[in-house]
């Protein structure tokens, strides 16, 4: 089982490896630069713990949790 | 327009939250012409703009990330595109997110459309670090690109130069193609004849374009006017792609993306910028414990504002409202014209622009959060509670603002972008307890509560405390379940771009919220003294001769009558008072009130309680200046005492008291749930483009008011209460 974005810590760098939701969703999100190879990070998450922000190609973008966990990632090895 | 020409048509287009509509005023000095799109209710704001010796038109069209439309509203911008008279586009891109704001820029340029890029906030881009070649860009995407300063009106001479050359004819954009994968390229050949016979005026460049936009677009979506065999070709196309695990949508955009990332690594900086001023603030903002703090303070600022801060300038503009309607009154000799211009179109007038306070303070508000970027932490803050009813986190605002006034609320709905959350919360709100509710509370539990205490505390206050809960709880509850039932569809995602912290422009923060009233005076004002004017003749016609005669008969023998000039003017005045409660019993309304009587009686109401809730579809508060004008004793507040008195001691037609503290409870649970208020009617007629959503919002939270009432009270008298 590969980590989900939603998995991520916050601060760590991923690239994005797949995006398996639906496709209304799935074309906004890629639209808007979250493609496979693109590098997020989770910045921060709401206080009330949903939804999460991510860091994307220099924009900031929020989620919701369960959006997140549709998005595969490949963590990036921890320097 | 009279009868000339379409003036050539200049689209401004770029990513939400670009500073576009800040560029857009800098261009057309605040002239600008705000209407609606013909079939979907987003504003459409145009202005004319001279250039050399001709006239254009320049069109803000709503932000978008992509051309790419499952909507009729995401729709318009291709429409205005495709079927316009559109011969230019500036796209306005924020520097300081290129990739993101030149995805759409590609898109319009492989189009073939002429089109200018506008970067705009070069000042922050380079605060950033960011170098941009903007000489590069230009060759790259084969169109100019102006450094720009939107909000400080900087590079706007040259924006405007290098749209004059994009307007000269035959100009298009060249260059910019991006590399497809070969498969791809195949579909687009099977395609490209079938669009060509929907698009048989679009020039062969661009059907290529038209058929990766259909590629891309349909197959999910509510497209209006696409035909049947346009659809089945893209479908056959998707679904052969899938077969042979191909993703068509990932094909069109990573090409499109890889393209941009290699323009971009030749003509800017590659280092990520390090933490900004807005990661700064966000860590305050959006911290755990703080972040709350300072919402439920920014929040509890609004609701003060909208609720107390209001209060003046309403008050103002009912003194004057009065004040023209005895001016009137004075120059207009007694009779039905007099009373036309007093009650139906002064207080009509009077009707409409005592919402304006409201309108402009809340846009004001919204607008500075939204421009300073502070709307999405709202959002984003409160998105988990919102979540739980099917709504989104931009509802929270609304939801809010319905505490104090409903029709502000409803206008303030369009800062949700899909329209089935928007009709979803424009539905729900008018739930909340709008403050013209509590005159009305005050006057029932003055009446049954006054002076009951429950335990420590005051019986009114626990009703008044009760009613607010509950307007809470149904609310959320209507939004639940108009979700699952009214409107279904997939739950809202909630993927909503945080944009950098900004300080807004108070000028265009007052253009925004004043074009906003413009809008609701015109367009709701309209239908608002329309429906005065009715119900005015509603509760004062038939006027009836015989009951005229006696009062002035009345008159006479109570002149002659009287000891001295004092009593005189009391027994003249009791008179008068008795007299308009006669006409009244006896007008439309009044018979109306008689009619219902059966059915409101199984609630606990009576026929003049009956008048009462008609004379209130005015506006809630005027409830009780109707039912002073039935009780016959005329002018009267919630705190008047007669008024009090004369509703203690109605009778049924059995003898038993009208209001008691059962009765008086369903009448506040009545006006809790139902939707008696013509000024929202009218607003959601002008905010969802059609008379079905007001129809419905009436008849819901009328039933559902009566169901409640009934339950209230006949489920009360069965448990021995009243």
């Amino acid at each position: 089982m590969r980590p989900s974005l939603a998995d991520l810590p916050l601060g760590q760098h991923a690239a994005i490896a797949s995006i398996d939701c639906e496709r209304r969703l799935s074309r906004r999100l890629m639209e808007m630069g979250l493609l496979p190879g693109t590098r997020v990070r989770v910045v921060r998450v709401a206080p009330l713990g949903d939804p999460i922000e991510l860091r994307v190609r220099n924009y900031s973008l929020s989620l919701r949790r369960a959006e997140a966990a549709k998005i595969v990632v490949s963590p990036e090895d921890t320097v | 327009m009279s009868g000339r020409a379409p003036l050539p048509q200049v689209l401004i287009a770029g990513n939400p939250n670009c500073g576009k509509s800040t560029l857009f005023n800098a261009l057309s000095g605040g002239s600008a012409h705000v209407g609606n799109y013909p079939g979907v209710t987003v504003d459409r704001s145009s202005a004319r703009l001279r250039r050399g010796t001709q006239d254009i038109e320049l069109v803000d069209v709503p932000g978008m990330y992509s051309l790419t439309a499952s909507s009729p509203e995401e729709q318009l911008a291709v429409n205005a595109l495709t079927e316009g008279d559109t011969k230019a586009v500036v796209c306005v891109v924020d520097a300081t997110t290129l990739q993101r704001g030149l995805y759409l820029a590609l898109q319009l340029i492989e189009s073939g459309v002429s089109v200018v890029v506008a970067l705009n906030m070069m000042d922050a881009a380079e605060r950033l670090g960011l170098r941009i070649d903007t000489e590069r860009l230009s060759e790259l995407f084969g169109a100019p690109f102006i450094p720009v300063v939107a909000t400080k009106r900087r590079g706007l001479d040259a924006l405007l130069v290098a749209l004059d050359e994009a307007l000269e004819p035959a100009r298009g954009s060249q260059g910019a193609t991006v590399t497809y994968p070969v498969e791809l390229e195949a579909d687009l050949a099977k395609l490209i004849p079938v669009v060509a016979q929907w698009r048989s005026e679009t020039p062969r460049s661009q059907l290529r374009v038209f058929a990766l936009w259909c590629l891309l677009s349909l197959g999910d979506d509510s497209l209006r006017g696409v035909p049947d065999d346009v659809r089945r070709a893209v479908h056959d196309i998707r679904e052969d792609a899938d077969a042979r695990g191909r993703d068509v949508d990932l094909e069109i955009i990573s090409s499109r993306y890889a393209w941009l990332d290699d323009a971009l690594s030749q003509a800017c900086s590659a280092e990520e910028p390090g933490p900004s001023w807005s990661e700064r603030i966000d860590r305050v903002l959006t911290h755990p414990i703080v972040g709350l703090v300072v919402f439920a303070v920014v929040m509890f600022g609004i609701f003060e504002a909208l609720f107390a801060g209001a209060e003046p300038l309403i008050g103002a503009i009912e003194s004057l409202t009065g004040f023209m309607q005895a001016q009137a009154a004075a120059i207009l000799p007694p009779g039905v014209l007099q009373d036309l211009v007093v009650e139906g179109i002064i207080a009509g007038v009077g009707n409409v622009i005592v919402f304006a306070p409201q309108i402009l303070m809340l846009f004001l508000f919204i607008g500075f959060l939204e421009d300073s970027g502070y709307l999405a932490r709202v959002a984003f803050v409160i998105d988990r509670v919102m979540k739980g009813v099917g709504l989104h986190g931009k509802a929270f605002v609304p939801l809010l603002s319905g505490f104090a006034c409903a029709v502000p609320a409803v206008m303030a709905t369009r800062t949700i972008e899909r329209r089935r959350d928007r009709l979803v919360t424009m539905l729900a709100l008018p739930l909340m307890s709008c403050s013209a509710r509590l005159p009305v509370y005050i006057l029932v539990v003055g009446t049954v509560f006054a002076g009951q205490s429950l335990g420590w505390f005051s019986a009114g206050a626990v009703a008044l405390f009760s009613m607010y809960t509950l307007s809470v709880l149904v609310t959320l509850a209507a939004a639940a379940v108009i979700r699952r039932t009214v409107l279904p569809g997939p739950a809202p995602t909630f993927v909503l771009e945080m944009p950098p912290y900004r300080w807004p422009s108070a000028p265009i923060l007052w253009l925004n919220a004043w074009r906003r009233l413009r809008i609701f005076l015109v367009d709701a004002g309209t239908i608002i003294l329309a429906m005065t004017i009715l119900l005015w003749a509603l509760l004062s016609f038939p006027k009836s001769a015989d009951v005229a005669e006696h009062y002035a008969a009345e008159r006479v023998r109570a002149e002659q009558m009287a000891a001295s000039e004092v009593e005189k003017a009391e027994a003249l005045r009791s008179l008068d008072s008795q007299e308009a409660a006669e006409q009244l019993g006896n007008s439309f309304g009044g018979r109306f009130g008689h009619a219902i009587e059966p059915a409101i009686r199984p609630i606990g109401f009576d026929w003049q309680i009956g008048v009462g809730i008609i004379g209130a579809f005015a506006a809630r508060e005027v409830f009780i200046s109707t039912l002073g004008v039935v009780f016959g004793i005329g002018e009267a507040d919630e705190e008047n005492k007669p008024l009090r008195q004369a509703l203690r001691d109605a009778r049924h037609a059995d003898g038993t008291p009208v209001m008691t503290p059962l009765s008086g409870i369903s009448l506040m649970i009545f006006f809790l749930l139902a939707c008696q208020c013509m000024s929202t009617i009218a607003v959601v007629r002008r905010e969802s483009g059609s008379w079905k959503w007001p129809v419905f919002l009436f008849s819901y939270m009328t039933v559902l008011a009566y169901m409640a009432s009934l339950a209230v009270y006949q489920g009360g008298q069965l448990l021995g209460f009243g």
